[in-house]
């Protein structure tokens, strides 16, 4: 049976399970399932995934509703958690809130569960503002939104700073052969707060899973949000990350995003400016090689004036490794002094390996300055030579320069254990001995 | 009772019993619409051979299964392709007796442009009764062309007289199933022109339409070849800054250019159709099929000027596919009050050590809509193949528009492609600085524009940048404030 088959055939006996009070919801996700059966799921024939076939991930009979209990404990998701510092977490097991592994919190901000969120009357007023309200309509978003269920639900009350970085974590075990996972987080951040948040999906085994992963977040007036998405999962693992970013006036959002593992991983990242003098930013670097396929899709949507937007994409691309970049950017007529710029810079280290970039630029009002650049090359020559006639052997000398390559965009990231973390997989991945300690 | 389909297809069924069509073939226009029959008479009145109507018939069979492309950021009416005549021969009839009962707006642009009293009553289909000095020119032209063995005539003339040449190039580069309208330009052509450069022949002049006066009116479906032997140079002009009153709105062009080793064809376009009224009425729509293939070594460069058109839709490709052949591409495209143009350019790298160089400058006004399109393909075969590309866009008001969609595709790691763009527009303190010095900020403008289109225009002929340089300014005229 198709996936697109069985997905719809199940998701009656996924609504009869749920016996929650809010009415509503039935309704949104009875009228997504609706969706999910007209549109179904993205295919080449669509501009936005000329370079990027789902077909290969979608073929898999992955287990919708894991039913078997998991064992994990604390020690063996360790590692991937970054520990070394206080944070909140919200771990996930097979799609499955683990409450000995997580630490939440009701201490002048939420950080608490997507499925209680939208069974508690509390919070309805946020759940009716906010969920299910920017996310456009498009295959994939509506096949995760008939399916809501869990996630993580992150409310930041009006002038409150979140005391310490929150983690959203989803593991999948690997007790089902293959399983398909469709994680929902909302995170409200209310006017002059701020918060920080880590977001990671993490394989245990090799069996393969799928994530299409659908966040929301809303940036109030003055509101301040740093998000890091670290993508390395094992090369079993699938990820479709869907996250939107709605700002008002004054906002700060920044979203880096480091993808060096995984089978497919596309990301999906819009950003609506709904004020004035906002600051978007987006980063990422990507290392990756085998067959894997990393592919970023973002939009930038500069709907009013004094706004501005930062892209940076960096890729190193060995083997038969496909990067693909689509980067948007819409100026609206109304949306006058906009300041945008994007750049995607690319390195290929096989003959195999290729790169599709697309930066767009849609530009409706005059008094702005807009800019993209994008470069597709390799390692200078002369660089090299410098390093090599200094006695550091070639090999060495190439991994020193795709490190200061990826590295800068690390320059913006403000969780200093975050940086370290990431300094330490990029000379990993790119097999550099730093010889100095970060 | 609502007008459909089938109440067209009857009508034209009628309409062609009606009209006798066979014994019609001597009549200057044929009827509306587009069948096999009407495919068939264009290629006799053409006195074309028999495998060029199969040929034709080929293409037209292909189109019909083809449906109209959507993807180009443009919004138009579709045009009725039953409702087109697709055949009319040049008009010899004049249509006016003087100067006195032409356009004074036309009559003003022509002035703007320097052209002189004999070239604008023949531009603007005076009766001339005197013999112009072009046509003099013509026939010098013409010797010293065939002294060198160049042939330079006619697309039906070269059917006829060299149909070995054309057969074996023609479609070798835009394939008649290329696209939709290739594919319909490919059954319909009217005509166009043929150019053959021998072996090592350097022409020495600039080849240019404007000149081959004996054929005018290459009509809507315009069909260019161009081929240039190994170690050959030309340099080829098409259109003219005057602007062009042409009553049929679709235009659908198709040119191949066929570089063989080490020769060098440069193709020049300006294009000045006209662009619809200012409320965005009328115009005509352009879409065109340009493509050149490099063998070893050999160059192409595109040079184009586009002010005109309601619709343009054009994308001058170069398929570098033999070792060390270059592709250049230098645009500037105009868009004021409706009209909308989605151009750009394709290099597709095949070969090793190919270079390319994308310079494209638009310029939005009024409400208009520019968008540049383009792609860079690096093949997994092209070693060391390098890629430069730069796009400007200068935005006058906000009302327009000014897009950018580059797709870039690299699968060599040898490869190097830089890509940029900005969007900008002209800064408040360069009119100032010009005001302060006395310059009016209407001349101002047309010297910023001038500045910013300067890169292109340094690359076309002589004379033709000259006229573009003032065809800028008029094309802006009234686009300030």
């Amino acid at each position: 049976m198709e996936l697109k088959e069985k997905l719809v055939s199940s998701f009656l006996a996924f609504e009869e399970e749920y016996t929650g009070a809010n009415d509503d919801l039935h309704k949104i996700r009875n009228q997504a399932i609706k969706d999910f059966e007209t549109i179904g799921f993205p295919s080449r024939k669509e501009e936005d995934y000329k370079y990027t076939s789902l077909k290969s991930v979608l073929k898999e009979n992955y287990s919708l509703f894991p039913k078997k209990e998991n064992t994990i404990e604390y020690k063996d998701i360790k590692k991937y958690l970054i520990h070394e510092i206080d944070t909140y977490d919200l771990v996930f097991i097979d799609g499955i809130y683990s409450s000995h592994l997580s630490s939440t919190t009701h201490d002048k901000i939420d950080v608490c569960l997507m499925s209680s969120a939208l069974n508690k009357d509390l919070y309805k007023p946020v759940i009716d503002n906010y969920f299910n309200k920017i996310a456009p309509k498009n295959g994939l978003n509506a096949l995760n939104t008939a399916f809501t269920k869990e996630g993580a639900f992150i409310h930041i009350h009006k002038n409150t700073m979140a005391d310490k970085p929150i983690q959203i974590i989803n593991f999948s075990t690997g007790n089902e052969s293959s399983l398909l996972l469709q994680p929902r987080n909302l995170i409200v951040v209310d006017e002059n707060s701020h918060c920080q948040i880590i977001e990671r999906h993490q394989s245990l085994t090799e069996h393969p899973v799928l994530t299409n992963s659908v966040t929301e977040i809303f940036a109030d007036k003055r509101a301040i949000v740093d998000y890091y998405k670290i993508q390395n999962d094992k090369l079993s693992a699938s990820l479709i990350d869907n996250t939107y970013i709605q700002q008002k006036s004054e906002s700060f959002c920044s979203v880096h995003t480091f993808s060096f593992g995984g089978k497919l991983t596309r990301n999906n990242l819009n950003f609506y400016q709904r004020g004035e003098r906002i600051d978007s930013t987006m980063k990422g670097v990507t290392i990756i090689e085998g067959k894997q396929h990393v592919d970023h899709n973002t939009l930038v949507h500069h709907i009013e004036p004094n706004c501005e937007s930062h892209q940076d994409y960096k890729g190193i691309f060995d083997e038969k490794s496909v990067g693909v970049f689509n980067g948007k950017v819409v100026v609206e007529k109304e949306a006058q002094k906009t300041n945008a710029y994007q750049s995607n810079n690319n390195i290929l280290l096989d003959d195999k390996a290729t790169i599709n970039s697309k930066p767009q630029l849609e530009i409706f009002a005059d008094d702005v300055k807009c800019s993209h650049g994008c470069t597709i090359g390799q390692l200078d020559e002369e660089a090299l030579f410098y390093l090599q006639s200094r006695g550091i052997p070639r090999k060495e000398a190439g991994g020193l320069l795709m490190y200061a390559f990826a590295n800068n965009v690390l320059e913006s990231v403000k969780i200093p254990e975050i940086k370290k973390r990431i300094n330490k997989l990029i000379a990993l991945k790119l097999g550099v001995e730093l010889g100095f300690n970060l | 009772m609502a007008y459909t389909e089938d109440d067209l297809k009857k009508e034209l069924e009628t309409k062609e019993y009606e009209y006798g069509f066979y014994t019609d073939i001597e009549s200057d226009t044929f009827p509306v619409g587009l069948n096999e029959d009407i495919v068939r008479a264009i290629s006799k009145k053409k006195e074309e051979p028999e495998w060029m109507t199969e040929w034709r018939l080929e293409a037209y069979r292909h189109w019909e299964t083809m449906k109209e492309p959507e993807w180009a950021n443009v919004h138009y009416e579709k045009p009725n392709f039953q409702n087109i005549s697709y055949y009319s021969a040049p008009n010899k009839k004049p249509k006016y007796d003087s100067l006195d009962e032409v356009d004074p707006e036309l009559l003003d642009t022509f002035k703007k442009l320097g052209i002189s009293v004999d070239e604008q009553k023949k531009l603007a289909g005076v009766a001339v009764d005197i013999v112009m000095d072009s046509v003099s020119v013509t026939t010098t032209f013409k010797k010293t062309l065939a002294e060198k063995g160049i042939i330079f005539c006619s697309i039906s003339e070269a059917i006829r007289e060299h149909p070995e040449l054309v057969k074996k190039y023609i479609g070798s580069v835009v394939p008649k199933t290329d696209n939709f309208y290739a594919a319909l330009n490919s059954a319909v052509f009217s005509d166009g022109s043929f150019c053959y450069i021998p072996k090592g022949v350097r022409c020495p002049m600039e080849l240019s339409t404007y000149f081959r006066i004996n054929q005018a009116g290459t009509g809507q479906f315009e069909r260019t070849l161009v081929v240039a032997e190994p170690g050959s140079y030309v340099s080829y002009l098409e259109g003219c800054t005057a602007p062009t009153r042409d009553e049929n709105q679709l235009h659908a062009a198709v040119v191949e250019l066929v570089a063989m080793d080490d020769a060098e064809i440069k193709y020049s376009t300006v294009q000045n159709w006209f662009p619809g009224s200012k409320e965005g009425k009328g115009g005509v729509y352009n879409f065109v099929t340009k493509r050149g293939i490099c063998e070893k070594g050999a160059k192409i460069s595109w040079t184009q000027v586009e002010t005109g058109s309601a619709v343009t839709w054009k994308y001058p490709s170069c398929i570098l596919k033999g070792d060390n052949s270059i592709g250049e591409f230098y645009s500037i495209a105009v868009t004021n009050n409706h009209q909308q143009a989605d151009t750009g350019t394709k290099m597709v790298h095949l070969g090793k050590n190919t270079k390319s160089t994308i310079i494209s400058k638009g310029i939005s006004a009024g409400q208009s809509q520019n968008s540049y399109r383009g792609l860079v393909q690096i093949n997994g075969r092209a070693q060391n193949a390098r890629n430069f590309s730069q796009c400007d866009s200068l935005l006058m008001g906000n009302k327009c528009g000014a897009h950018t969609f580059p797709y870039i595709e690299v699968k060599n790691k040898t490869g190097q492609v830089e890509h940029e763009a900005t969007t900008s527009k002209i800064g408040e303190d360069q009119i100032f600085y010009c005001n302060q010095r006395g310059i009016d900020t209407e001349k101002a403008i047309a010297l910023i524009v001038n500045g910013f289109s300067k890169e292109v225009l340094n690359k076309l002929p002589m004379e033709f940048a000259v006229e573009a340089q003032k065809l800028l300014e008029i094309s802006l005229e009234g686009s300030v404030g």
